[in-house]
């Protein structure tokens, strides 16, 4: 293991029933990088995504994070090692500000207890302050801040997504774990949302990136892969895997190449 | 021998009833997802009904025969059973369907009060009694004993169950229940009105329901405004132990709980028998000896604890029962 | 921005507004017992209500756990402070030693009760604890043979007033030339304790545990993705709330100097329940409002309800323990349906009990 990965996955498999969402999967994500997933529906994108972060267990493979496996790991003790993720359907804490949702992933970093929340002594006091800044801080960097406390299910669309990324940034990740966050965004959020990616990349901290924007993708991951069927059927730059027959064929479907091959 | 067969056979009868109860609480459940609180109300609403029938007829004039008097009542208890349930489920879970959980459990306990209480106001604080319609005669079976009334309870339950087994599996309303069972979106798309299907489930169960009440009226031979509480809980355990959502599950988590119930109150006398332990206070040794040796830590009083051990250990150890498939939890 | 009002100085109208505050409590059991020395006890179980009350909000409010045996915890405490300060056993502890250890006993059966059964759902979780519930007034009942623990359905009489050296709580004397009764000293014991509780609650509300509660309640498969010890922290609000309600059950013997199992059936968990629906769940305003209402409610229906019908009817047709659960399962119906958040809900709450107009996805 170079001390340039930061995550490794073997052979990593999944069965749901009688679907084989992941077949053995590999793939070795390096410090720094923005790392693309892509795939169409169904292909185990979101899959890979839960099993790497504890909600479900792999039935078979494993995952490697930071030089330490990383194995019947629950999801907090995920984020506690340092993968964040966002959700494809946001899951905020919809009946909080943004401000509080944020708040909430400085849990896993900060100490207070019971004792401190009912003394509040000097200690706890200090932390909670710097919980606030740090929070505010991170609905800036992302560009919520203005709506800090509004309830978060009060926010447009294209927010919710990005006070997801704040919340998640908030629990200092190494690895930050993107479900398609460009969903139902416009061009100009899509911008937007880049360039907050590069900034999140240039703070130095690495990106899982689930996205169907191509675009997006093309432009701003350093390597992408591609699930199929639960498989791994293409790895590389963007510019291979655009170019990989098989991805083109996974993408255009099985009726084209039925087609094809009548033609 | 005797004992455990005699409890055996108790724990069957009671256990059919249970059964009855338990059907109500599976079914509404395994459509809507809601632990139908009141449900035991509309047991103790069945047997209050069909008494006060059958005290009036008994006081008609002409003297009509006793199983006359009883089928009016039974009927009369089913008739206001499914109608208490229909505008139950109309008026107070309906209006919540898509609300957050709490909200309908909430509104079930409620309902459950609201029942408790207006029965209070109208059949009184005191326990009424059961007129001796039915003479019960005990029949020897294989050593033990069991009354006819014992019988019909035990048959007249497995009949309904049969005939609710046909409605569900055979018919158009059957097919539609577990329908939208399976998904409520998809059944509503396929032209099945959903609301008439989880009324029905309703207006079912309450008509189990006062049969069921009638049948722990003349087998206790007393009723009371409080009766549904824990025969309510005692059957949710039941549908809870066989899995609930199953009606299968019902049926067997119900003479399950009924037989684990009488042989438990059968026997923990016997297994806490504190005699035989090392080092007794004085005064427990005499406790001893002035009772030939027979002094439990748990006599038969702690017989209503066994429903809520059970109900717990098997949440704790096998949540989706014993046929019941797992179920991830609906948001 | 500070969310909690931190380092702001005080305005002097704020002041004004404390101090008649604190005037109207003070003088408050003196009015009350103008009309009697029974309306300061009911003020003082008014309090009671309000500990057990917002106890149980920290579990159903904040974590969004719904607990139907909760006044079990209520059971513990007072049956520990009976059995260590009676002649039952002919223990005499003082009340500062009990009501630690009531509350230290309640928060373990909390926890022996919540971690096993933390993972179900929902409701589940309501019909586990409602037997938990029953479980324990089943034992209480019964534990009086062959070893008398707790003296059966008899209860435990003669129970110690509060005392502290010579002075005694439960006895009318003369204070600096103002004549106190027994109530009206435990009136400001219990303002003071419930002062205490409630400002524990806010505490707690707005820390970094009180936002994990809100977080398990809003999303606890979010809550888990960001770190958050779910099941822990679930036990937590269930110990917290516990050890509440051991401590409510330890005053409430001590002022009662009496308790039988009687008095910790389902009804009365679902009385503290409804307290906490009715102000307003996760609400601590709405809470203290919801058990106020609710301990006044049938003391108002008693005065006015029977004479009322004496003189419509000629005698009682309904007696007030009825109309008073009758009202509150009507309450509990009407509440979740028209005002699913209360009658004094917080924004919080507010939206998430909402009937949802389109559903979502």
């Amino acid at each position: 293991m170079s001390h340039l990965t930061l995550l490794i996955a073997e052979d990593v498999s999944k069965r749901f029933g009688g679907v084989q969402a992941l077949a053995d999967v590999s793939f070795t994500i390096n410090h720094g990088e923005i790392y693309g997933l892509i795939g169409p529906n169904g292909a185990g994108k979101t899959s890979l995504f839960n099993v790497l972060t504890g909600i479900y267990a792999p039935d078979g493979g494993t995952f490697n994070f930071d030089g330490e496996p990383l194995e019947r790991v629950k999801p907090n003790e995920v984020a506690e090692r340092g993968i964040a993720r966002t959700f494809q359907n946001i899951r905020l804490f919809q009946n909080l500000s943004a401000l509080e949702n944020v708040m909430i992933g400085r849990h896993v970093r900060t100490r207070a207890g019971v004792f401190g929340a009912i003394l509040r002594d000097k200690g706890t006091l200090a932390e909670e302050a710097a919980i606030e800044k740090r929070s505010y801080e991170l609905l800036e960097y992302v560009g919520v801040a203005k709506r800090a406390n509004d309830l978060a299910k009060h926010l447009a669309y294209g927010d919710q997504r990005r006070l997801e990324i704040a919340r998640a940034l908030a629990t200092e990740p190494k690895l930050l774990a993107l479900d398609e966050p460009a969903a139902g965004m416009n061009a100009t959020e899509t911008q937007a949302l880049k360039r907050l990616l590069e900034d999140i990349r240039r703070d130095g901290i690495t990106i899982l990136l689930i996205e169907h924007d191509m675009k997006l993708v093309m432009s701003v991951c350093d390597r992408v892969l591609v699930l199929d069927y639960g498989k791994k059927i293409a790895e590389g730059t963007a510019a291979t895997v655009q170019n990989d027959p098989k991805v083109i064929a996974a993408y255009l479907g099985g009726e084209v190449t039925l087609n094809l091959k009548g033609a | 021998m005797d004992t455990f067969l005699q409890q055996l056979i108790n724990g069957l009868t009671l256990g059919s009833v249970y059964a009855l109860v338990a059907l109500g609480y599976t079914m509404v459940y395994g459509i809507i997802g809601l632990i139908n609180f009141a449900h035991g109300e509309v047991v103790m609403i069945g047997a209050m009904v069909s008494l006060s029938v059958i005290m009036a007829l008994l006081g008609a004039h002409a003297p009509l025969p006793s199983v006359v008097i009883i089928l009016a009542g039974l009927l009369v208890a089913i008739t206001v059973c499914m109608a208490i349930a229909y505008a139950m489920e109309k008026i107070a879970y309906r209006p919540l369907r898509k609300a957050p959980r709490l909200a309908p459990l909430i509104t079930a306990i409620g309902m459950s009060i609201i029942l408790q209480n207006l029965a209070l106001i109208v059949w009184g604080r005191n326990y009424l009694t059961f007129p001796t319609l039915i003479q019960p005669t005990p029949y020897n079976v294989l050593g033990a004993s069991m009354t006819d009334l014992q019988m019909l309870i035990v048959v007249l339950a497995g009949l309904l169950m049969a005939g609710l087994v046909f409605v569900v599996q055979r018919t158009r309303l059957g097919m539609a229940m577990r329908a939208t069972a399976q998904n409520p979106q998809v059944a509503g798309l396929m032209g099945i009105d959903i609301n008439v299907v989880i009324s029905a489930a309703f207006v079912i169960g309450a008509a189990l329901a006062a049969v069921a009440g009638l049948m722990v009226m003349t087998y206790y031979g007393i009723a009371h405004y409080y009766m549904g509480f824990l025969l309510g809980l005692k059957a949710f355990t039941a549908a809870v132990l066989g899995g609930i959502g199953n009606l299968a599950g019902a049926m067997l988590g119900g003479v399950l709980l009924g037989i684990i119930e009488a042989l438990g109150a059968g026997y923990i006398g016997d297994v806490s028998n504190i005699c035989g332990f090392p080092f007794l206070s004085d005064s427990l040794q005499q406790q001893c000896a002035a009772s030939e040796g027979q002094v439990s830590m748990f006599g038969s009083n702690y017989q209503d604890v066994f429903a809520f051990f059970v109900l717990i250990l098997v949440l704790i150890f096998r949540p989706s029962g014993l046929l019941g498939e797992r179920v991830s939890e609906r948001a | 921005m500070t969310a909690h009002g931190r380092g702001k100085s005080v305005p002097p109208k704020v002041w004004a507004g404390v101090v008649l505050v604190a005037l109207a409590l003070a003088l408050l059991p003196f009015v009350a017992a103008l009309a009697g020395q029974a309306w300061v006890r009911i003020l003082n179980f008014a309090m009671i209500y309000i500990m057990l009350a917002l106890g149980l909000n920290i579990v159903v409010g904040f974590a969004g756990l719904l607990d139907l045996g909760y006044i079990a915890f209520y059971a513990v405490g007072a049956y520990m402070y009976a059995l260590l300060a009676s002649p039952h056993f002919g223990i005499h502890l003082p009340f500062w030693v009990i009501l630690p250890l009531g509350a230290g006993l309640a928060c373990i059966f909390g926890i022996l009760l919540g971690a096993p059964t933390l993972k179900l759902r929902g409701d589940y979780l309501a019909i586990v604890t409602l037997g938990f519930g029953e479980i324990i007034r089943i034992f209480l009942n019964n534990l009086n043979t062959p070893v008398n623990v707790t003296n059966g359905p008899q209860g435990v009489n003669l129970i110690d007033p509060f005392h502290v050296a010579g002075f005694s709580f439960a006895r009318a004397q003369s204070i600096l030339g103002v004549p106190f009764s027994g109530p009206q000293k435990y009136y400001y014991v219990l303002l003071l304790l419930t002062i205490g509780v409630i400002v524990i609650n806010i505490r707690l509300q707005n820390s970094r545990l009180g936002r994990a509660w809100e977080a398990i309640r809003e999303d606890e498969v979010a809550a888990k993705a960001m770190g958050i010890n779910t099941r822990n922290v679930k036990l937590l609000a269930f110990a917290m709330g516990a050890s509440f309600g051991g401590i409510a059950g330890g005053i409430f013997s001590a002022t009662q100097e009496f308790v039988s199992p009687e008095s910790f059936g389902l009804f009365e968990s679902i009385i503290v329940l409804a307290m906490v629906v009715l102000g307003g769940m996760g609400n601590i305003p709405g809470v203290i409002l919801g058990a106020i209402l609710l301990t006044l409610l049938p003391e108002v229906l008693r005065s006015t309800m029977e004479p009322l019908q004496n003189a419509l009817f000629g005698r009682v047709l309904l007696d007030a323990e009825t109309v008073r659960l009758l009202v509150f399962g009507i309450a509990l119906v009407a509440i979740m349906l028209y005002r699913p958040a209360g009658l004094w809900p917080s924004a919080v709450r507010k939206r998430e009990l909402e009937v949802p107009k389109v559903v979502a996805e």
